[in-house]
Protein backbone atom coordinates (compact mmCIF):
# COMPACT_ATOMS: atom_id res chain seq x y z
CA UNK A 1 0.00 0.00 0.00
CA UNK A 2 2.74 2.43 0.97
CA UNK A 3 4.73 1.42 -2.10
CA UNK A 4 1.83 2.12 -4.46
CA UNK A 5 1.24 5.46 -2.76
CA UNK A 6 4.92 6.34 -3.04
CA UNK A 7 5.02 5.60 -6.76
CA UNK A 8 1.81 7.55 -7.33
CA UNK A 9 3.13 10.65 -5.53
CA UNK A 10 6.52 10.32 -7.25
CA UNK A 11 4.78 10.15 -10.63
CA UNK A 12 2.76 13.28 -9.87
CA UNK A 13 5.91 15.08 -8.66
CA UNK A 14 7.89 14.20 -11.78
CA UNK A 15 5.03 15.08 -14.14
CA UNK A 16 4.51 18.46 -12.49
CA UNK A 17 8.26 19.06 -12.57
CA UNK A 18 8.08 18.35 -16.29
CA UNK A 19 5.28 20.92 -16.58
CA UNK A 20 7.53 23.47 -14.84
CA UNK A 21 10.21 23.13 -17.48
CA UNK A 22 7.95 22.75 -20.53
CA UNK A 23 4.97 25.11 -20.07
CA UNK A 24 5.04 28.20 -22.25
CA UNK A 25 3.23 30.45 -19.80
CA UNK A 26 5.14 31.28 -16.57
CA UNK A 27 1.90 31.10 -14.56
CA UNK A 28 1.42 27.46 -15.60
CA UNK A 29 5.02 26.73 -14.63
CA UNK A 30 4.42 28.30 -11.22
CA UNK A 31 1.30 26.18 -10.65
CA UNK A 32 3.25 23.05 -11.62
CA UNK A 33 5.92 24.02 -9.13
CA UNK A 34 3.31 24.41 -6.37
CA UNK A 35 2.08 20.91 -7.22
CA UNK A 36 5.64 19.57 -6.91
CA UNK A 37 5.99 21.27 -3.51
CA UNK A 38 2.84 19.56 -2.27
CA UNK A 39 4.13 16.17 -3.45
CA UNK A 40 7.41 16.79 -1.62
CA UNK A 41 5.45 17.71 1.52
CA UNK A 42 3.70 14.33 1.26
CA UNK A 43 7.12 12.69 1.05
CA UNK A 44 8.22 14.53 4.19
CA UNK A 45 5.17 13.22 6.04
CA UNK A 46 6.02 9.72 4.86
CA UNK A 47 9.57 10.25 6.17
CA UNK A 48 8.26 11.13 9.67
CA UNK A 49 9.07 14.84 9.39
CA UNK A 50 5.66 16.54 9.78
CA UNK A 51 7.02 19.93 10.81
CA UNK A 52 9.13 20.06 7.66
CA UNK A 53 6.02 19.27 5.61
CA UNK A 54 4.18 22.12 7.31
CA UNK A 55 6.88 24.69 6.66
CA UNK A 56 7.32 23.35 3.13
CA UNK A 57 3.69 24.23 2.42
CA UNK A 58 3.67 27.48 4.40
CA UNK A 59 7.03 28.92 3.36
CA UNK A 60 7.48 27.54 -0.14
CA UNK A 61 3.98 27.09 -1.50
CA UNK A 62 2.57 29.89 0.62
CA UNK A 63 5.18 32.64 0.67
CA UNK A 64 7.79 32.16 -2.05
CA UNK A 65 5.41 31.03 -4.78
CA UNK A 66 2.97 33.82 -4.01
CA UNK A 67 5.87 36.27 -4.35
CA UNK A 68 6.85 34.75 -7.71
CA UNK A 69 3.25 34.75 -8.98
CA UNK A 70 2.90 38.34 -7.81
CA UNK A 71 5.95 39.40 -9.83
CA UNK A 72 4.76 37.45 -12.89
CA UNK A 73 1.43 39.25 -12.80
CA UNK A 74 3.04 42.62 -11.99
CA UNK A 75 5.31 42.41 -15.02
CA UNK A 76 2.45 41.03 -17.15
CA UNK A 77 4.58 38.34 -18.78
CA UNK A 78 3.03 36.55 -21.70
CA UNK A 79 4.20 33.35 -23.29
CA UNK A 80 7.78 33.59 -24.40
CA UNK A 81 8.49 33.68 -28.10
CA UNK A 82 9.72 30.29 -29.19
CA UNK A 83 13.03 30.46 -30.99
CA UNK A 84 14.69 27.43 -32.43
CA UNK A 85 17.91 26.95 -30.51
CA UNK A 86 18.16 23.26 -31.22
CA UNK A 87 21.84 22.85 -30.38
CA UNK A 88 21.22 24.55 -27.03
CA UNK A 89 18.46 22.09 -26.23
CA UNK A 90 20.60 19.13 -27.33
CA UNK A 91 23.57 20.19 -25.20
CA UNK A 92 21.34 20.91 -22.22
CA UNK A 93 19.69 17.51 -22.55
CA UNK A 94 23.10 15.85 -22.70
CA UNK A 95 24.30 17.77 -19.63
CA UNK A 96 21.22 17.01 -17.55
CA UNK A 97 21.19 13.35 -18.60
CA UNK A 98 24.86 13.16 -17.59
CA UNK A 99 23.94 14.58 -14.19
CA UNK A 100 21.09 12.09 -13.86
CA UNK A 101 23.25 9.16 -14.94
CA UNK A 102 26.02 10.09 -12.53
CA UNK A 103 23.71 10.46 -9.57
CA UNK A 104 21.73 7.28 -10.28
CA UNK A 105 24.97 5.36 -10.80
CA UNK A 106 26.37 6.47 -7.47
CA UNK A 107 23.05 5.79 -5.71
CA UNK A 108 22.96 2.27 -7.14
CA UNK A 109 26.62 1.52 -6.47
CA UNK A 110 27.12 3.30 -3.17
CA UNK A 111 25.97 2.55 0.32
CA UNK A 112 24.54 5.19 2.63
CA UNK A 113 26.75 5.90 5.63
CA UNK A 114 27.20 8.84 7.95
CA UNK A 115 27.02 9.96 11.56
CA UNK A 116 24.16 7.94 12.99
CA UNK A 117 22.04 9.43 15.72
CA UNK A 118 19.52 7.98 18.12
CA UNK A 119 16.33 9.64 16.89
CA UNK A 120 14.08 6.81 15.78
CA UNK A 121 10.57 7.09 14.39
CA UNK A 122 9.30 6.12 17.81
CA UNK A 123 11.15 9.07 19.42
CA UNK A 124 9.68 11.44 16.87
CA UNK A 125 6.19 10.18 17.63
CA UNK A 126 6.54 10.21 21.42
CA UNK A 127 8.57 13.42 21.96
CA UNK A 128 7.30 15.41 19.02
CA UNK A 129 9.03 16.59 15.88
CA UNK A 130 8.89 20.32 16.65
CA UNK A 131 10.48 19.81 20.04
CA UNK A 132 13.32 17.74 18.57
CA UNK A 133 13.97 20.35 15.85
CA UNK A 134 13.88 23.17 18.39
CA UNK A 135 16.27 21.44 20.75
CA UNK A 136 18.78 20.78 17.98
CA UNK A 137 18.46 24.22 16.44
CA UNK A 138 18.84 26.24 19.62
CA UNK A 139 21.71 24.24 21.08
CA UNK A 140 23.98 22.83 18.38
CA UNK A 141 23.01 25.18 15.56
CA UNK A 142 22.55 28.44 17.44
CA UNK A 143 25.26 30.39 15.59
CA UNK A 144 24.03 29.43 12.07
CA UNK A 145 20.53 30.38 13.19
CA UNK A 146 21.68 33.88 14.15
CA UNK A 147 23.65 34.21 10.91
CA UNK A 148 20.51 33.24 8.98
CA UNK A 149 18.66 36.09 10.67
CA UNK A 150 21.36 38.53 9.54
CA UNK A 151 21.10 37.08 6.01
CA UNK A 152 17.35 37.71 5.98
CA UNK A 153 17.88 41.29 7.18
CA UNK A 154 20.41 41.90 4.41
CA UNK A 155 18.00 40.39 1.87
CA UNK A 156 15.17 42.68 3.02
CA UNK A 157 17.34 45.80 2.76
CA UNK A 158 18.77 44.69 -0.59
CA UNK A 159 15.33 44.00 -2.06
CA UNK A 160 14.04 47.41 -0.98
CA UNK A 161 17.09 49.20 -2.38
CA UNK A 162 16.98 47.29 -5.68
CA UNK A 163 13.26 47.79 -6.26
CA UNK A 164 13.40 51.55 -5.59
CA UNK A 165 12.71 53.93 -8.44
CA UNK A 166 16.15 54.87 -9.72
CA UNK A 167 18.85 52.26 -9.80
CA UNK B 1 9.17 -1.53 1.13
CA UNK B 2 10.33 1.98 0.30
CA UNK B 3 14.00 2.56 1.06
CA UNK B 4 16.12 5.69 1.12
CA UNK B 5 17.34 4.84 -2.39
CA UNK B 6 13.85 5.32 -3.82
CA UNK B 7 13.64 8.81 -2.38
CA UNK B 8 17.12 9.64 -3.65
CA UNK B 9 16.20 8.43 -7.14
CA UNK B 10 13.13 10.70 -7.21
CA UNK B 11 15.34 13.53 -6.00
CA UNK B 12 17.92 12.83 -8.73
CA UNK B 13 15.24 12.90 -11.42
CA UNK B 14 13.86 16.22 -10.15
CA UNK B 15 17.38 17.67 -9.96
CA UNK B 16 18.18 16.66 -13.55
CA UNK B 17 14.91 18.19 -14.74
CA UNK B 18 15.76 21.41 -12.92
CA UNK B 19 19.18 21.46 -14.60
CA UNK B 20 17.58 21.02 -18.00
CA UNK B 21 15.14 23.85 -17.30
CA UNK B 22 17.88 26.23 -16.15
CA UNK B 23 19.91 25.51 -19.30
CA UNK B 24 17.08 25.77 -21.84
CA UNK B 25 14.56 28.36 -20.69
CA UNK B 26 15.03 32.03 -21.50
CA UNK B 27 12.48 33.62 -19.17
CA UNK B 28 14.39 34.63 -16.04
CA UNK B 29 11.50 33.86 -13.68
CA UNK B 30 11.13 30.34 -15.08
CA UNK B 31 14.88 29.83 -14.62
CA UNK B 32 14.39 30.98 -11.05
CA UNK B 33 11.59 28.44 -10.54
CA UNK B 34 13.80 25.68 -11.94
CA UNK B 35 16.44 26.63 -9.36
CA UNK B 36 13.77 26.32 -6.67
CA UNK B 37 12.98 22.85 -8.05
CA UNK B 38 16.63 21.86 -7.71
CA UNK B 39 16.80 23.20 -4.14
CA UNK B 40 13.71 21.22 -3.25
CA UNK B 41 15.10 17.99 -4.66
CA UNK B 42 18.17 18.49 -2.47
CA UNK B 43 15.86 19.07 0.51
CA UNK B 44 14.19 15.73 -0.19
CA UNK B 45 17.60 14.05 -0.14
CA UNK B 46 18.47 15.73 3.15
CA UNK B 47 15.27 14.60 4.85
CA UNK B 48 15.44 11.07 3.46
CA UNK B 49 19.01 10.66 4.71
CA UNK B 50 18.14 12.26 8.03
CA UNK B 51 15.37 9.72 8.47
CA UNK B 52 17.61 6.86 7.36
CA UNK B 53 20.51 7.77 9.66
CA UNK B 54 18.19 8.71 12.54
CA UNK B 55 20.00 12.01 12.84
CA UNK B 56 18.34 15.42 13.15
CA UNK B 57 21.06 17.50 11.48
CA UNK B 58 19.77 17.07 7.93
CA UNK B 59 16.44 18.61 8.79
CA UNK B 60 18.16 21.66 10.30
CA UNK B 61 20.01 22.04 7.00
CA UNK B 62 16.70 21.95 5.16
CA UNK B 63 15.63 24.81 7.40
CA UNK B 64 18.65 26.86 6.35
CA UNK B 65 18.15 25.99 2.68
CA UNK B 66 14.61 27.35 2.96
CA UNK B 67 15.96 30.54 4.58
CA UNK B 68 18.45 31.04 1.76
CA UNK B 69 15.75 30.32 -0.83
CA UNK B 70 13.51 32.98 0.70
CA UNK B 71 16.33 35.55 0.70
CA UNK B 72 17.19 34.59 -2.87
CA UNK B 73 13.55 34.99 -3.94
CA UNK B 74 13.32 38.48 -2.46
CA UNK B 75 16.59 39.76 -3.94
CA UNK B 76 16.22 37.96 -7.28
CA UNK B 77 12.72 39.21 -7.92
CA UNK B 78 13.76 42.76 -7.00
CA UNK B 79 16.59 42.44 -9.54
CA UNK B 80 14.15 41.24 -12.18
CA UNK B 81 11.83 44.18 -11.54
CA UNK B 82 14.75 46.61 -11.84
CA UNK B 83 15.87 44.89 -15.06
CA UNK B 84 12.35 44.92 -16.51
CA UNK B 85 12.13 48.65 -15.83
CA UNK B 86 15.22 49.25 -17.96
CA UNK B 87 14.74 46.72 -20.75
CA UNK B 88 10.97 46.01 -20.91
CA UNK B 89 11.63 42.28 -20.86
CA UNK B 90 13.20 39.65 -18.62
CA UNK B 91 14.53 37.49 -21.42
CA UNK B 92 18.02 36.36 -20.38
CA UNK B 93 19.23 36.86 -23.97
CA UNK B 94 18.84 40.59 -23.35
CA UNK B 95 21.05 40.57 -20.27
CA UNK B 96 24.22 41.72 -22.01
CA UNK B 97 25.01 45.02 -20.31
CA UNK B 98 28.41 43.81 -19.14
CA UNK B 99 29.37 42.43 -22.54
CA UNK B 100 32.14 44.24 -24.39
Amino acid sequence: METIFFYLVALVAVVSGFLVIRCQSPVNSALGLVNTFFCLAIFYVMLHAPFMAAIQIMVYAGAIMVLILFVIMLLNLGTEARKSYTHGIVWSAIASLAVLFNVIYFIKRGRVTGAEGDITDFTVQSVGHVELIGKTMFTEFLLPFEIASILLLVAIVGAVVLAKKEV
Amino acid sequence: MISVYHYMSVSAILFAMGTYGVLTRRNAIVIFMCIELMLNSVNLTFIALSNHLQNMDGQIFVFFVMTVAAAEAAVGLALMIAFYRNRESIDVDNINLMKL
